[in-house]
This record gives C-alpha cells, sequence and structure tokens, in this order.
C-alpha cells in the first residue's frame, strides 16, 4: 500500500481487500466488552478538519482511539487557520508536532494532495472538496460485503454486484471514490442522475450512467442515494426541490421496485424528503446506521495499515 | 554618433534574409548596413557564429504589475525579464493598481518602462473604469496622452456585455484602435478552476467550459465585424476558438489573435497534481486543442505569439489549488517554448517566427518602431538566439521578480544570447548588458 491514502485510485484490489479483511477481523473485536487495542500506542494522529463535519471527525477519532493512538484534533474554527494561517504554515506546524498520520478534510479539492507533499507522516483524505472521500467508499464497501457476502466474508471482491449510485454525482467527492473503488472490486457501477448533476467527461469512468432511476431499480442490488446540497436548490441544475425528488428521490413506492434482497444506502447527513422519504431511510433495507458504524472499524482498519501498527494481539493477523 | 555606440555583429545568420552568414553593423540606433564583407574599424564586434537574427521580439501581453503589487514584478525586473527573453517591447497590461484606465496611469508606466531601459514599454489602457465592466474609461484621453495608447484591453476580465463592447470597438476607430478581448463569459465560469473535460471530472475541479470562450469570441467577430473595428483576441486556448477565428478571418473581417507559449506546449494533464503552477486563465485545455493552436499559428489563423507573462509571489501559488492565482510567467522562456513547439515540429520556419513574435505583433499593437526587418536603415532591435543549444532545464530563478514558471525544470532547447535596443545590447552573452 502507499504511504497516503488521498484518491480510492491508490488502492489495487489486493489494497482493498486488505483494507476490508483487516476491517472485518477488527469488526469481531467490536463485540468484545473492551474494545481498546495498544497497537497504534505512542503513534500520534492529527484531525486536522476545515469543514464542520461532526460524524466524520468523531469516527477518525473514535478509530484511532480504539487503538491507542494519541489524537490530536485541529479545527479551522478557532484556530490559526481563521487568522489567515495558509495549508502549508499549518502542516509545517503538524510536522514540527511530530504527527504520525494527518486525517484532514478541506473544502478545496486536491487539498489532501497538496498536504502530502509538506508532512512525512501519512496523509488520509477525509473529503477534499468535490474530489474524493476514498474512506467513505472502503465502509460503503465494507457494508455491502457485510451486508450481501456474509460477515465473515474474507478474501471476497463484489464481482457482479450491481450499483446504483443517485444524485448529485458532480460536486460528490463519495460518487468519485465509490465508482473507483467499487469498480476495483469487481461491482458494476451505474450513475443515476439528471445530466445536469453528471460531469461532462463521466463517459470516461469506469461505470454505466443513466438519466432514468426507475429503470435502474429491477436490477440493483445496492441503491446509494447522494445528499442534495442547499446551494444546488438554486443554482438551475434542476426545476424545483419537489421535481427532483419526484424524479430521483427514493420513496417507497420505488424502493417497492427493487428486489428483495437490495439494500439502500446513504452516506448521511439525509435530507429525509428530498432523495430519500423517512419510510425508505428507516426500513430494514437501510444499512445507513451500520455505516457508521462500519465506519469506525473501516477507518481503524486503514490507520493500522498505513502507520504500520503491531500484530493485532488478540486476533494474529499478519501485516 | 560616437563609434563606441557601433556594434559589428559577424557571422550570423538573418532567417528569410540568406542561408549564407553575414555581418551586421548596428549603428546610430539602426541597422546602419548589412554584409558580408563589413569591416569598420571602430565598431565593437560580436561574434555570432551559428546564431540567428530576429528583429526584436515584440509582446502584445505582458503584466508588469507595477503600481500595486511591486512584490510580484515591477517595470524594472519585468522589462529586464523581458529583455533577457529576447524582447524589445512589451504592451503591459491595464490590470494594475490602480487600473491603467486614466493618462495618469499610463504615462507613469510608460515613464517606468523609459526610465528602466531594458526595452520599450507600451501601456494598454483599460476599456472600462477599473475593469468594472459597466462605464467606459476615456479611451481618447489615453490615445492622446504621452503613452499614445492604442491597445484597450479589461483583460483579467472580460468585457461581457454586448452593448459595452460594440460601443468600446465602435469608439477606437477614431485613432486607429484595437480592443484586446479576453474572452470569457463570466457566468458559464463561476467559480471554474480548470478546463471541463476528463481531468476536471477526475480531479472534482469545477470545470472551465471551452464554449465560455468561444461564445464570447464568437459575438465579437460578429461586432467587430458590424461596426468595421479592429478586434484582437487575447490568449486563444481552444479548438473551437481557431474555427471561428478562421471564419471570420474568411469572410475579411478585422479580427487578429494571439496564442500563449503554454498554450502551445502544455496540457491540462498537469493539474494531477493538484499543483497551482499550471493553473492560469484561460485554463490549460487538451492535446487535441494544442495541436490545433499550433496549427493556426502555423498558418497564419492566429498571428501572434504573446507571453501572458503573469508574475505572482510564491505564497499565491503555494496553496490549495481553488484558492491560488491563475497565471504564469513567460517572458524569459518564450522563444524557447516556441522552438520546441512549432519550430522542432517543423511547424514554423525562423523566418516565420519572426513574423509571429515581432512583426505582426508590433502591427497589431500599431506599435511604430518595432517588428521591422532586419533591412539597412531598420531601427536597431534585434535578438540573437542560439538555436543549436542543447536542451537545458529551465530553472525557475530569472530576472523576473516571481517563479510561477511552468515550465521549471523541464528540458527545452535553444539560448538567447543578446538583444539590442536602439542599436545597444540590453542583454549580452544571456545576461544584462
Amino acid at each position: 500500500m502507499k504511504r497516503h491514502l488521498i484518491s480510492a485510485a491508490d488502492l489495487s484490489r489486493d489494497d482493498a481487500l486488505l483494507i476490508l479483511d483487516t476491517a472485518t477481523e477488527l469488526a469481531s473485536l467490536a463485540d468484545r466488552p473492551i474494545k481498546k487495542l495498544p497497537t497504534l500506542r505512542g503513534r500520534t494522529v492529527v484531525n486536522l478538519f476545515y469543514e464542520d463535519s461532526t460524524r466524520t471527525r468523531i469516527s477518525f477519532e473514535a478509530a484511532a482511539k480504539r487503538l491507542s493512538a494519541d489524537v490530536i484534533n485541529f479545527s479551522a474554527k478557532g484556530s490559526s487557520v481563521a487568522k489567515g494561517e495558509s495549508l502549508k504554515d499549518t502542516a509545517l506546524t503538524l510536522e514540527a508536532m511530530g504527527a504520525d498520520a494527518v486525517v484532514i478534510r478541506h473544502g478545496a479539492s486536491g487539498a489532501a494532495h497538496r498536504l502530502a507533499g509538506w508532512v512525512r507522516g501519512s496523509v488520509l483524505n477525509a473529503g477534499d472538496g468535490t474530489h474524493e472521500h476514498p474512506t467513505q467508499a472502503l465502509l460503503d464497501a465494507f457494508t455491502i460485503r457485510r451486508r450481501l457476502r456474509g460477515a465473515e466474508a474474507r478474501g471476497a471482491g463484489l464481482d457482479g454486484l450491481r450499483v446504483t449510485i443517485v444524485g448529485d454525482v458532480l460536486h460528490s467527492r463519495v460518487a468519485r471514490s465509490n465508482v473507483l473503488l467499487l469498480s476495483t472490486l469487481g461491482a458494476e457501477v451505474t450513475l443515476a442522475a439528471p445530466p445536469t448533476l453528471l460531469p461532462l467527461a463521466v463517459g470516461s469512468w469506469p461505470c454505466a450512467v443513466s438519466y432514468d432511476l426507475d429503470s435502474e431499480l429491477p436490477k440493483s442490488d445496492v441503491v446509494m442515494m447522494l445528499r442534495v446540497q442547499q446551494e444546488r436548490m438554486t443554482a438551475a441544475y434542476f426545476p424545483s426541490v419537489r421535481e427532483y425528488s419526484r424524479r430521483y428521490g427514493l420513496d417507497t413506492a420505488r424502493m417497492a421496485r427493487l428486489p428483495g434482497h437490495a439494500i439502500v444506502m446513504h452516506p448521511g447527513p439525509m435530507n429525509r424528503g428530498v432523495e430519500i422519504a423517512a419510510e425508505v431511510a428507516d426500513s430494514v433495507r437501510s444499512t445507513i446506521v451500520e455505516q457508521v458504524a462500519n465506519g469506525v472499524t473501516t477507518r481503524m482498519a486503514v490507520l493500522y495499515l498505513l502507520l504500520g501498527g503491531t500484530e493485532f494481539p488478540a486476533t494474529g493477523v499478519a501485516r | 554618433m560616437t563609434d563606441h555606440d557601433s556594434w559589428l555583429i559577424r557571422g550570423v545568420t538573418i532567417p528569410g534574409h540568406s542561408e549564407q552568414p553575414t555581418s551586421i553593423l548596428l549603428g546610430g540606433g539602426s541597422v546602419a548596413a548589412i554584409g558580408p564583407e563589413l569591416d569598420p574599424p571602430d565598431a565593437k564586434t560580436l561574434d555570432a557564429g551559428g546564431l540567428i537574427a530576429l528583429p526584436g521580439l515584440v509582446d502584445l501581453h505582458t503584466h508588469l504589475r507595477e503600481p500595486g503589487r511591486e512584490d510580484a514584478e515591477t517595470v524594472e525586473t519585468g522589462t529586464a525579464a523581458a529583455a533577457l527573453g529576447g524582447y524589445t517591447a512589451v504592451h503591459a497590461m491595464a490590470n494594475t493598481d490602480p487600473v491603467a484606465d486614466t493618462a495618469g496611469v499610463v504615462e507613469q508606466v510608460w515613464r517606468l518602462g523609459r526610465a528602466a531601459g531594458h526595452c520599450d514599454v507600451q501601456p494598454v489602457g483599460a476599456v472600462t473604469i477599473g475593469l468594472n465592466g459597466t462605464r467606459l474609461a476615456e479611451l481618447g484621453t489615453m490615445a492622446d496622452s504621452a503613452a499614445r495608447v492604442r491597445v484597450f484591453s479589461d483583460d483579467g476580465r472580460c468585457v461581457s456585455d454586448p452593448l459595452l463592447m460594440r460601443r468600446a470597438l465602435e469608439y477606437v476607430k477614431a485613432f486607429d484602435g484595437v480592443i484586446a478581448q479576453h474572452a470569457q463569459d463570466p457566468r458559464l465560469t463561476e467559480g471554474a478552476q480548470l478546463n471541463e473535460g476528463e481531468m476536471s471530472a477526475r480531479l472534482g475541479l469545477a470545470g472551465w467550459p471551452a464554449v465560455a470562450e468561444e461564445a464570447i469570441i464568437a459575438r465579437d467577430c460578429l461586432l467587430a465585424a458590424h461596426v468595421g473595428s479592429a478586434l484582437h483576441v487575447c490568449h486563444v486556448s481552444t479548438a473551437g476558438s481557431v474555427d471561428i477565428i478562421r471564419w471570420a478571418k474568411s469572410k475579411g473581417w478585422p479580427v487578429t489573435a494571439e496564442v500563449t507559449p503554454h498554450h502551445l506546449l502544455l496540457t491540462d494533464e498537469l493539474a494531477a497534481g493538484y499543483d497551482p503552477v499550471f493553473k492560469v486563465n484561460p485554463p490549460l485545455r487538451t492535446e487535441a486543442d494544442v495541436a490545433e493552436l499550433r496549427r493556426a499559428l502555423a498558418d497564419g489563423t492566429i498571428d501572434c505569439v504573446a507571453t501572458d507573462h503573469a508574475p505572482h509571489p510564491v505564497e499565491a501559488k503555494e496553496s490549495e489549488w481553488a484558492e491560488a492565482a491563475f497565471g504564469m510567467t513567460g517572458l524569459e522562456t518564450a522563444l524557447r517554448v516556441v522552438q520546441r513547439a512549432m519550430v522542432e515540429t517543423g511547424l514554423l520556419d525562423w523566418a516565420t517566427v519572426a513574423d509571429r513574435m515581432s512583426v505582426r505583433p508590433a502591427r497589431i499593437g500599431r506599435l511604430t518602431g518595432h517588428g521591422t526587418l532586419l533591412t539597412p536603415g531598420a531601427p536597431g532591435h534585434l535578438t540573437l538566439y542560439d538555436p543549436a543549444a542543447p536542451a537545458e532545464a529551465v530553472t525557475s530563478t530569472g530576472a523576473s521578480k516571481s517563479r510561477n514558471t511552468p515550465f521549471a525544470g523541464m528540458e527545452l532547447p535553444g539560448r538567447v544570447v543578446a538583444t539590442f535596443l536602439r542599436g545597444l545590447p540590453t542583454v549580452l552573452e544571456g545576461k544584462l548588458a
């Protein structure tokens, strides 16, 4: 594996399977009364968050703490960043403090890539602008595998599974990372969205494209709904929220068109009643709460593998 | 004239003149004589065996940043960079602070250029007050000033209001002016970062569609034809723009165009590492665009090379992509890039390079006394260039105050050996004279 995790494209199929298998091991530990492992004792992980994202930050924080790493949370608000310090100067500061890994969430595409050029530690991209969010894709792949291939599936990819990703692909880092990772793992990905919310050059991506969600549902094993950002709603990407919801929202009628085994995913936070109906979000098909739990496990696996922790004493998973 | 003001350049080849090496005698600020047998007793001699002599290069598009951003460049440092690149005249763009939208500011820039002395500085005037695109600046007053402004541009911003553009084109007919348009539809490029295509989709950078440039060029060509006035299109970057300009020229309309060295050599693939040194307006495009721009420069559809030299301090580029400033330096590397992109590819010979980098830009800029082919009696502006100098990696440290060259580390052929302005060297042995 590479030293950093910036794009899902950094992961070979073997890399991705190693992360998922490691996460599977770790998930079995999560049921024990004492969840903490000593593997990253003495290591420092910095959470560098330039965007408000409580769920992603606490997920990374929990993951690092369960591996016994020291965690420093660096939020752009109330820090030197608010006084106009550049990303580079912040990077040099973290470097001087001896960060072994920096988890960065930033509003600008490529920020994680730039940071990796300025620090010696590992950089984990926790979402950069409209570019990528690779650990979200890993936790999604982990969730899909657990649900559709079994909790103990090891070494298995997602070969042959049909995943339909619905919504604002153009601005979605979740969609970019998922298209790359899920196709690496053998899934057949289809993007379903209004043409205005797809990149013009989407034809060069390893996926199919559809403007018609209804025709995709009966053949989908997985439907992944993307959040519609508030700022898209007034920028002529679609005529109205109601029309968007009518054509691309997942309501109970649409859910009924899915095969019996199909699951419904959402990276959160949801706009209930816009891209997903409350009944769907709360249904047994929904994996939305599991995704949150799996996020911690998957991020533990990534931190462990990137930081080269010692073997898991409890399970003997070898590097 | 005293004898020590005379220079004899021996053994030089003048492209388009003769295949045989000859000598050029510079005296009294002019080309005094050309011929293999010249041997004046008191002239300083420069052995130019293996070198070619081009008429002093003229840049239609330079950002000297003074007044206002002297941390990025000054007239002194920018014109030094120009001389080192073989230029004897540059057009200083108007987007300074304060904006060059009054006679006062254009005269200040013009005087700073005269004081620096590395090359002639011809100020460009803003089309609209403060580049705000709402009210015409006092174009006639700038034209009548000591700076004799003939080229007007809101470069950096587009004169997007069609009525205002029409009026500007129409108005400058009174003093043989030209409107140099930065063609960029503002609505189609809100927040845009990188050419809209495979790279922007992959990198998650907001797309900058080709049509945002092409739609404005098409409109402006029609306006120029309608009012019968001169339009110059700045930094053409797409194949589609070339098609439109070719069509306008086929109608005989008064349209000219420029292309930058970087758009002749670089593509948007370079953005893959998110290094903002490759962030520029208009953005780097695709290989197909580069190929078409080269063809268009070769066949004359695009009239000239203009650098769009845009210096920025280190901190403006050492950041996230979206935060970083647009622009690249280019004066010191332009001729070498043109050799790589146009001459080594067989698309241009050196005589045509002289046309595209000196004769035509001077004509478009209404710059009398520049862009004259090297013949006896011509002004003594010339560039001595060694096209056979082995390719060397470009360094980011030059005379420019700024370091934002996209060519750093790239091996480029050729070397500017000397530059003469009014018969006297501004550069000798590749160094400021």
